[in-house]
């Protein structure tokens, strides 16, 4: 598109990212106001973050929270993969649209019905619930956002690497641990960082299937915001979005790091 | 091979025929089931020892009685559709502000466009819970928007906004946002420009370009932005629970409380039974599009 920027351009984008940081920044800010009263100033301090570390039952939510996103997020991340393959690479099979649909659903299901249908299978079976199925219900739903993060690259890449290898004499399995991993690799790492995400994120169905013993994160924090704004909530909203941003920061600079390398690469090979 | 090929489908298979087919079909029998103070608290419950006598009985005992019960009550109907009205008026109104974000997007030198781009993805991988709650002190009549309001003398007394259904159309718009940028942003930038040189050459206004040109060729971006908000936000709960106060009416909450405060399983389980028939249009709609749009390019 042209690169011309209108009057309107420049403050459209300028009020449009102020509307998206302005209330982040705003949390950041009061996490360090010395006042509990956490509209009005009264000055710089860290206390906030201090009795958050001293706060036993928030760091016991923090640590079932991980715990799950990790375990969930890995499964997810096997099974998603396995499912990408089979929807791109194995063709026709009885119940193909069945799979498919199953694996569509869920992105666009709300949680409440999949916490309540997860939550009454496991009374159904008499399942105790606890971290064990928190895990399980985030494993399902974020192994179809996994798979549609992989199968989109399986799409894209070109088949005849693989026909090659199989050609050269490698057995399947061969074929993908030499071939089609390492080039799918990118995709499998960016599912399981989104699975990560999305289970730390998640409150409704962790609310459904946990039960009275194992509470994460999000449930902690949902339940002490019910009652309005806490400046210790402030300071632990503030660790998770430096957090994120230092992620996120950092792989978008080291993407544009790889980008670069490529086209110095490629402007090279040119003149060769 | 062929058993590799066997373990590669059957292993996610069942998982998701356990944990996600099976979970909904037990919501649908429960909905056409009857409170009982029991546990489980419903009746009929399968009984497989019986054999097929057992099951005949069961199918027996089955009714439409929650369903009737949905239809009578207004609390419910009411919940429908006011969720119905928020989520298509914030779809509206995300929509309004996605869009001058985007074209402004697509329109900055590309050396900016990484960072723009990363700045949109960024507050999508923040808690949703965190930009949620970042309103709740922004909003409430003591909050920073009226002192601040008041400061400039715009107002005189505070403006009730948190508790309403405004705080509420202001909390979708915050957190979907980035689902409908990145959608216009993408048909814009695939957009040559060189169509609207010819429209002005031709002697069409920037403005009449902008209608007849720039904004039919983003159509697919908008209507995949406008499905990506509106399907979550119809079965929202966090949004109406923390910024909606107890009169803001939507069905998510709705279901939440019938199943935790009432403890009434069944009519939980019919209020989500008819939450999915409603949402099955839109993503049946959203599916064409998606399917249209990847024929055109192909």
């Amino acid at each position: 598109m042209n690169k011309r920027l209108s009057w309107f351009n420049v403050t459209s984008l300028s009020l449009g990212f102020a509307f998206l940081y302005l209330p982040m920044l705003i949390l950041i800010f009061y996490s360090f106001n010395e006042s509990k009263l956490v509209t009005v100033w009264a000055g710089f301090s860290t206390k906030w973050y201090v009795e958050l570390m001293h706060d036993q039952p928030f760091l016991d939510a923090a640590w079932v929270t991980l715990k799950v996103a990790v375990s969930s997020s890995t499964l997810a991340t096997v099974l998603g993969t396995m499912a990408a393959i089979t929807l791109v690479r194995m063709g026709r099979f009885p119940g193909r649209t069945l799979f498919s649909g199953m694996i569509y659903a869920p992105l666009v299901m709300p949680d409440v019905i999949t916490g309540l249908s997860l939550l009454l299978l496991f009374i159904a079976i008499g399942l105790d619930r606890g971290i064990f199925t928190i895990m399980l219900a985030h494993t399902t739903f974020s192994m179809c956002y996994v798979s549609v993060v992989v199968s989109s690259r399986l799409l894209t890449f070109d088949r005849s690497l693989e026909e090659a290898s199989m050609d050269l004499g490698a057995s399947g399995f061969t074929t993908f641990r030499l071939v089609t991993l390492p080039i799918i690799l990118p995709a499998v790492i960016s599912g399981w960082l989104l699975a990560f995400t999305l289970s730390l994120d998640d409150l409704v169905i962790a609310s459904f299937t946990t039960g009275p013993s194992s509470t994460t994160l999000p449930i902690k924090i949902f339940s002490a915001v019910r009652l309005g704004v806490s400046p210790e909530i402030n300071a632990l909203s503030t660790l998770m979005i430096t957090v994120v941003a230092v992620g996120v920061v950092s792989a978008s600079l080291v993407s544009k790091r790889a980008i670069l390398k490529q086209r110095r690469e490629e402007q090279e090979g040119e003149r060769v | 091979m062929n058993l590799r090929r066997l373990v590669l489908i059957s292993v996610p298979y069942l998982w998701l025929v356990a944990l996600f087919l099976v979970p909904f079909l037990i919501v649908v029998k429960i909905s056409l089931s009857t409170t009982a103070i029991a546990i489980p608290p419903y009746t009929p419950t399968l009984d497989l020892a019986q054999g097929w006598a057992g099951f005949k009985d069961f199918l027996s005992q089955l009714s439409f009685d929650n369903f009737t019960f949905l239809t009578q009550d207004d609390l419910y109907w009411k919940a429908y559709l006011s969720s119905l009205k928020i989520a298509a008026l914030s779809t509206l109104f995300t929509l309004l502000v996605a869009y001058p974000i985007a074209y402004g997007m697509a329109r900055v030198p590309d050396e900016w466009r990484p960072t723009l781009l990363m700045l949109i993805i960024l507050p999508f991988w923040t808690s949703f819970l965190i930009r949620v709650y970042a309103w709740m002190g922004i909003l409430s009549d003591e909050g920073l928007l009226n002192q601040f309001l008041m400061w400039l003398g715009v107002i005189s007394s505070p403006l009730h906004i948190m508790n309403t259904s405004k705080a509420v159309y202001i909390g979708i718009v915050y957190t979907y946002l980035p689902f409908m940028v990145l959608p216009i942003y993408a048909a814009l930038d695939k957009m040559d420009e060189s169509l609207n040189e010819a429209a002005v050459d031709l002697g069409a206004s920037r403005l009449s370009s902008f209608w007849l040109v720039t904004l039919p060729m983003s159509r697919n971006g908008v209507i995949a932005g406008c499905f990506l908000v509106f399907i979550p936000a119809l079965g929202e709960y966090v949004i109406p629970q923390l910024l909606g106060g107890s009169q803001t009416l939507m069905i998510g909450k709705v279901l939440w409380d019938e199943f935790f405060s009432n403890r009434d399983w069944p009519v939980a389980s019919a209020v989500a039974v008819v939450l999915l028939v409603i949402l099955i249009v839109p993503i049946v709609l959203f599916q064409r599009n998606q399917q249209k749009q990847q024929e055109a390019e192909s």
